[in-house]
């Protein structure tokens, strides 16, 4: 090896001066090769393989699964039963609402507005509030799970506390309205990314146009909605995309509700765990996995050509 | 500055409404900070009357909660290891070889990594893991992370090797030094911040995830803190808030800590996502 590399650069300087050759470059790229080989591109293709056959965790089917075709799938997409509570569709429904609630109202315009307010606002306000919107980002799920729990809780609860304190009634909302507390959850802890993002964007505008505007006698309002927004506007998209393939993909909801109570917040994720693990069904759960990873291969497909086609600019 | 009286009055609203979202972030981690040092804590908010460290003292005096913070340790070092290695070996290649179609991997890498997330494919996963006879050890926790961040690793380190000039390596090599001789002396000292951030970003990622070790691991020796933390219940079913909140302050503090140091070193500037 040493012979070929050292011998090689030097003839063809300057022009295609390649540091590595081939040789060495396909050795330093082996070890990444196979781990990224054995646990990201082969479980793509078996799980696919898995999900044509009704392999089970036990039993007779476990050792020696048989091949069903589309069974699963035609099982996940049986129209009798498709929107029934913890049937696929239901899960399938329920993910989009929260996606939709959650990353694209909640995290992205929370972020906007938290990007755009700490612009301006003293440094001190801005170190506290950035503290406590990127612990929420930060700290370990589980962590933030029994924290939520807490927070939630009927009798003791935070939350109700302060709801009593200012006369409104309290609640138990992880029965009442688990939908809108997971919705809350997430909006809550991943607002941060939006707003590092945005924020990071607002300040790589040049500061003469908004002194510019200022001169003119604009409002923040004029300002944000003129320059600031039509500026950043490819950093929007991309934070849309990124934060749906995150919330579509995420179990940490699991920790508060555990997917309940009666399917209510059982995402895809979730409900691809209860399958899989809990139900021990195998094949119906990889072809739910399957389904996961198309809808994530047509978010990454937008979200790449995106980003090549600001390369090629 | 010559501010006008609107414009006066519009910042202290701004300041108002970006504090009053602060205190609304802050809300659900305030049990969070005060729970772990009250001997008494309940799962309501109440200040610790007297301040007290007793709770951390029981939690060191849990074997089990020792355990496993020491099994967390294992695998978010281990995988930290395999990434960091692994990712700026390939990262490298990808940056200064030229072999054909590197742009290609990259590309089809990035996607796959995005399309194979942990909780689509936690099926596959489970079967290579169990059809390799590594389930419930702690190196299926480790490649299985290691896999899984190794392709945003390599991706944000091979931009970041992109960005320093190859000037450095081509003179130690006019010098006389092998290519191998350029990397380990010449280029890895230079890359060292890169490898620094891919290091506190999977360190983090491993180390806060609960989902991987639920599923691979089975016996209470190898639980990592995330999914033992699960244990500490009374026989009754409720949580024993005392131990748990003074477990998840001590499971906090070497995230806390890398959120720190990184900020403190880096400027904490936006790394493209530090977390998945």
């Amino acid at each position: 090896m040493t012979t070929e590399t050292t011998a090689a650069p030097r003839k063809r300087k300057p022009r295609n001066f390649a540091l590595l050759s081939n040789w060495a470059g396909a050795a330093f790229l082996t070890p990444a090769g196979i781990l990224v080989s054995v646990f990201v591109i082969v479980p793509f293709f078996w799980v696919i393989f898995v999900s044509f056959t009704n392999r089970t965790l036990l039993g007779r089917t476990a050792l020696n699964p048989e091949f069903v075709g589309l069974g699963n799938y035609l099982t996940l997409f049986d129209p009798a039963t498709f929107f029934q509570r913890g049937q696929f569709g239901f899960s399938l429904i329920l993910t989009t609402q929260f996606v939709l609630a959650s990353a694209l109202l909640g995290q992205a315009l929370l972020g906007l507005l938290l990007a755009w307010l700490i612009q301006t606002v003293p440094p001190w306000v801005k170190r506290i509030t950035e503290t406590f919107v990127i612990a929420a980002w930060i700290l370990p799920e589980v962590v933030i799970g029994f924290a939520w729990f807490a927070f939630l809780d009927r009798d003791q609860g935070t939350l109700n506390m302060i709801l009593e304190g200012v006369g409104l009634p309290p609640g138990d909302f992880l029965l009442q309205q688990p939908f809108w507390v997971i919705v809350a959850f997430n909006t809550w802890r991943g607002a941060a990314f939006s707003m590092m993002l945005f924020s990071s964007a607002f300040s790589s505008i040049p500061p003469s146009y908004f002194q510019a505007a200022d001169v003119a006698g604009a409002s923040s309002w004029q300002k944000f909605r003129d320059i600031g927004l039509p500026l950043i506007h490819g950093h929007i998209v991309t934070d849309l995309i990124l934060i749906t393939m995150w919330t579509f993909n995420t179990f940490t909801p699991f920790l508060l509700t555990n997917g309940g109570p009666s399917y209510r917040t059982e995402l895809v994720s979730i409900y691809n765990y209860r399958v899989a693990f809990q139900d021990f069904q195998f094949g119906k759960g990889a072809a739910v996995g399957v389904i996961m990873m198309l809808i994530n291969l047509a978010f990454a497909l937008i979200y790449l050509s995106i980003g090549r086609k600001k390369k090629v600019r | 500055m010559g501010l006008t009286i609107p414009a006066f009055v519009g910042r202290i609203a701004f300041s108002a409404l970006a504090a009053l979202i602060g205190v609304i972030f802050a809300l659900p981690l305030l049990w969070f900070l005060f729970a772990p040092f009250n001997a008494r804590a309940e799962l309501g908010l109440a200040v610790p009357a007297p301040w007290t460290l007793s709770n951390f003292f029981t939690v060191f005096g849990n074997s089990y909660a020792v355990q496993a913070l020491w099994n967390s340790f294992i695998q978010a070092v281990g995988g930290v290891i395999l990434v960091g290695a692994a990712a700026t070996l390939a990262a490298y290649a990808l940056s200064r070889s030229s072999i054909p179609g590197k742009g290609a991997v990259t590309y089809i890498l990035l996607l796959f990594s995005s399309v194979v997330s942990g909780s689509a494919a936690m099926v596959p996963i489970f079967l290579i893991i169990s059809a390799a006879g590594l389930m419930d050890t702690h190196l299926a926790v480790i490649l299985t992370f290691a896999g899984g961040l190794l392709p945003t690793a390599m991706f944000i380190l091979r931009d970041f090797i992109d960005s320093i000039p190859k000037s450095y390596e081509e003179s130690a090599m006019v010098a006389g030094a092998s290519p191998v001789q350029a990397f380990f002396d010449v280029a890895l000292p230079v890359i060292r911040p890169g490898i620094v951030v891919i290091v506190v970003w999977s360190f983090v990622n491993i180390w806060g995830s609960f989902l991987i070790p639920f599923i691979l691991l089975r016996s209470d020796s190898n639980m990592p803190a995330s999914v033992a933390i699960y244990s500490f219940y009374s026989e009754a079913g409720t949580p024993i808030v005392t131990l748990l909140a003074a477990y998840s302050l001590i499971y906090s503090l070497p995230v806390i800590a890398l959120y720190l140091f990184v900020s403190w070193r880096f400027g904490f500037r936006f790394f493209g996502g530090i977390k998945a």
